[in-house]
């Protein structure tokens, strides 16, 4: 145990610390995950100069070319939260495309997409979910038959996030109907823009259309936009969703909500004293600083496994399903501290944190479904680290 | 920068891990509470002759020098066989206090027979995480006089060491005149815990201490019980699933049913957070002063939450048999609800978390 950095991770501190302190004039507005603006790719591309995003995508495809070096991805991210600076683009594209691309694209999908997702020239979307397959992801519908150098696309993904302003899709497609659930899915690059695509805009109790149903209508993909085996889709999303659930539950979200919350308690009164000197409201924020800190120690361990070895599987597979929920219950917290002024919403005089609040506790409902839900977290969790048995299949027909 | 415990720390939980499974079986336990011994001599012998009592005595008295770190994961494996020995007293607390605030000769006197086996130390500082019934010892002319309540140590311990009133330590002889020990039972018949009535004892004073010696204590007491309830915790989700792969209803083990397995994974993620936690907070004491008090205040609160979480649910898991006395789950049940109360409730250390922050 030892939680010192040397004097080379200390001095890359300083350097992030000064870069950062150097360019505040450059920081964009934070952007949703949308289509970046100019002052966004600007930005973009100097984080990627600097090596402090896309550090370890090769040069060729347009990323920094650095080492792995979870320290300094670490210090990046703590730097960054500390002087509250955007970080570099963080879109479906850039988190969970191109580090399956690395993984298992052909050379000339690399060159094509890789480097042009990185600069926020394509901006992605991800073709997965179905209203009829949703945790039971590998029972999609959508089909893709075969039509000789091309597949014809027929069916309806939903919870599609930025389809309306999206460039291409990456998309799940059932391409060989008659195999195995597991084995018939082909995983294909395609752009939003071919004929018989239709997106419509999905709104949610937010207010707000976070995400878009998209249809396809005998939509031509060549059959070259395979990424993977034909067939092998299941798995190439496999390791997509592995990239997809590191990013959900993350604890520097929790850290920051936390630190927000104390503001609040500091500043806000009720009856003229300050909502920190209201006990109950205290031992609130106290239990939840609790495990804010045991969530990020968590990480520190995952952290040191990652470049050490060791067996933390464990660690591993809580994240998402902890780090969730106590997003939630941070979100929840400040509301309740704020009583009345916590509800108010849209544009509404006295708001707080523009309404952050409220909506972060309604949109987190969304996170603790998607990317595996918390009950299949819990049956991960259950079998593959308890290693309980599986729920015996239902009879099938044919048994009955 | 390495959040890990080194191999040396595994072996010795390990090592730990094999004497206990073989000395200390639950049928053994069993057999030492049910003849009221809440600390068994023969069992502390061993862990003398496993170098583990004089773990925190200096090289120099003959004891191992380690950290705080490596007594939490020692009072983990205690907790997970529910062991009935007056560790936490002895072997933590004692030399803690001894070496920061005792002179030379106390330090000669006491820190080699805590390293070889031979003395036990009591200590009397419940009261600084609050005060029941009126307790408090005052000091006047060297001599002690009131009441502490909910004092750890076995009954028979040669020294008693005492937080007083005017936050100075003393110690006073088990057999001084004036002085009366009751034993407290408490629903854990695997720890000791007593009351001493004081009546101008005559005491010696730990000349050497800070200010905060007994706050000190109390945070290295906390962390140790937050590691004795994460050792209890972890090994009631061990039973739980092990029982829950065996049991069949309905025709199927009943750790296929997704009702059961969802409470087994709670528990696993419950857990698993906590024990960074855990190893953070000791760590804390060892290297990080600035941080050692709200960490210690926090293990020990966010413990005795996810103990209690995992104690009642791991019961469950086992349906009726959970509640019987074959079964014998009660007494991690029991040792998980003790701790919880002990060196301050989760309240009482959230409001001191509070107050190391400015909070309160």
């Amino acid at each position: 145990m030892d939680l010192q950095y040397s004097k080379a991770y200390q001095d890359f501190r300083q350097e992030v610390r000064d870069f950062l302190e150097r360019h505040r004039e450059q920081w964009p507005t934070r952007s949703s995950l949308g289509r970046p603006t100019e002052a966004v790719r600007r930005w973009q591309a100097l984080l990627i100069e600097q090596g402090y995003t896309a550090r370890t995508i090769p040069k060729q495809y347009g990323g920094y070319g650095g080492a792995a070096d979870i320290l300094k991805s670490r210090i990046l991210a703590e730097e960054f939260a500390r002087a509250g600076a955007p970080g570099g683009l963080a879109g479906q594209g850039v988190s969970m495309l191109v580090p399956t691309l690395l993984e298992m694209g052909t050379e000339e999908q690399k060159q094509k997409w890789i480097a042009a997702t990185l600069s926020g020239d394509v901006l992605w979307c991800q073709g997965y979910s179905e209203p009829g397959a949703g945790s039971d992801l590998a029972s999609l519908q959508t089909r893709g038959d075969d039509d000789g150098d091309d597949f014809l696309i027929n069916g309806q993904k939903i919870w599609t996030s930025t389809a309306h302003e999206a460039d291409m899709i990456f998309c799940l497609v059932r391409t060989e109907p008659d195999a195995p659930k597991h084995q018939g899915i082909s995983y294909l690059l395609f752009p939003m823009d071919s004929p018989g695509i239709e997106v419509r805009p999905l709104q949610t109790m937010t207010g707000h259309a976070e995400f878009n149903e998209v249809f396809f209508t005998d939509v031509r993909v060549p059959k070259t936009s395979i990424v993977g085996e034909r067939g092998q889709g299941w798995q190439v999303a496999n390791a997509t969703l592995k990239y997809e659930r590191g990013m959900l539950g993350d604890p520097n979200t929790a850290g920051t909500r936390l630190t927000a919350i104390i503001k609040i308690m500091q500043e806000e009164t009720l009856d003229g004293e300050c909502l920190m000197n209201n006990p109950l409201y205290r031992d609130r924020l106290l239990k939840l600083q609790a495990r804010v800190l045991a969530m990020q120690f968590n990480g520190l361990r995952l952290m040191t496994a990652t470049v050490k070895g060791g067996d933390v599987s464990m660690a591993r597979m809580i994240v998402k399903l902890q780090g969730c929920e106590l997003n939630h219950q941070l979100a929840a917290l400040a509301i309740d501290v704020l009583g009345e002024l916590g509800v108010l919403y849209h544009d509404s005089p006295r708001i707080r944190s523009k309404g952050m609040w409220q909506r972060s506790y309604m949109f987190d409902l969304g996170l603790i479904i998607g990317g595996g839900t918390a009950q299949i977290q819990k049956n991960i969790i259950a079998e593959h680290g308890l290693g309980m048995p599986r729920e015996p299949k239902p009879m099938s027909q044919e048994a009955r | 920068m390495d959040f890990a415990l080194t191999e040396q720390q595994l072996q010795m939980q390990d090592s730990i891990n094999r004497f206990l499974g073989d000395q200390a079986s639950l049928d053994r336990v069993r057999e030492l509470v049910s003849e009221g011994a809440c600390h068994d001599a023969q069992l502390w012998q061993g862990l003398a002759e496993l170098g583990i009592t004089g773990l925190l005595v200096p090289d120099e008295y003959g004891g191992a020098g380690l950290s705080l770190l490596d007594a939490a994961l020692v009072q983990e494996i205690l907790g997970r066989h529910v062991t009935p020995v007056a560790w936490l007293s002895t072997a933590v607390l004692a030399p803690l206090v001894i070496n920061l605030a005792g002179n030379s000769q106390q330090k000669q006197a006491w820190l080699p027979a805590i390293a070889d086996g031979s003395m036990q130390f009591a200590v009397a500082i419940s009261e600084a995480s609050g005060r029941r019934d009126g307790a408090g010892v005052a000091v006047s002319d060297g001599q002690l006089n009131g009441r502490a309540l909910f004092v750890v140590g076995a009954p028979d311990a040669d020294v008693i060491l005492i937080g007083c009133n005017n936050g100075e330590l003393y110690a006073v002889e088990r057999d001084a005149p004036g002085l009366v020990y009751t034993a407290l039972r408490t629903i854990d018949d695997t720890q000791c815990l007593g009351e001493l009535n004081f009546s101008a004892v005559a005491a010696q004073h730990l000349p050497m201490a800070q200010a905060n010696i007994v706050q000190c204590l109390q945070d290295a007491g906390r962390v140790m019980l937050a590691a004795d309830t994460l050792g209890a915790a972890q090994k009631m989700l061990e039973l739980a699933v092990a029982y829950a792969a065996e049991r069949k209803q309905f025709n199927r083990v009943i750790a296929s049913f997704q009702a059961v397995k969802h409470m087994c994974a709670e528990m696993a993620a419950e857990l698993e957070p906590s024990r960074s936690l855990v190893w953070y907070a000791a760590h804390a004491y060892d290297a990080i002063p600035d941080e050692s008090r709200l960490m210690a205040c926090h293990a020990k609160s966010h413990l005795s939450e996810v103990g209690r979480f995992v104690a009642r649910t791991a019961i469950e898991v086992h349906g009726g048999m959970g509640f019987t006395d074959l079964v014998g789950l009660h007494y991690w049940f029991k040792r998980i609800g003790c701790n919880r109360q002990l060196l301050g409730s989760p309240e009482r250390c959230r409001e001191d978390a509070a107050r190391v922050q400015d909070w309160a």
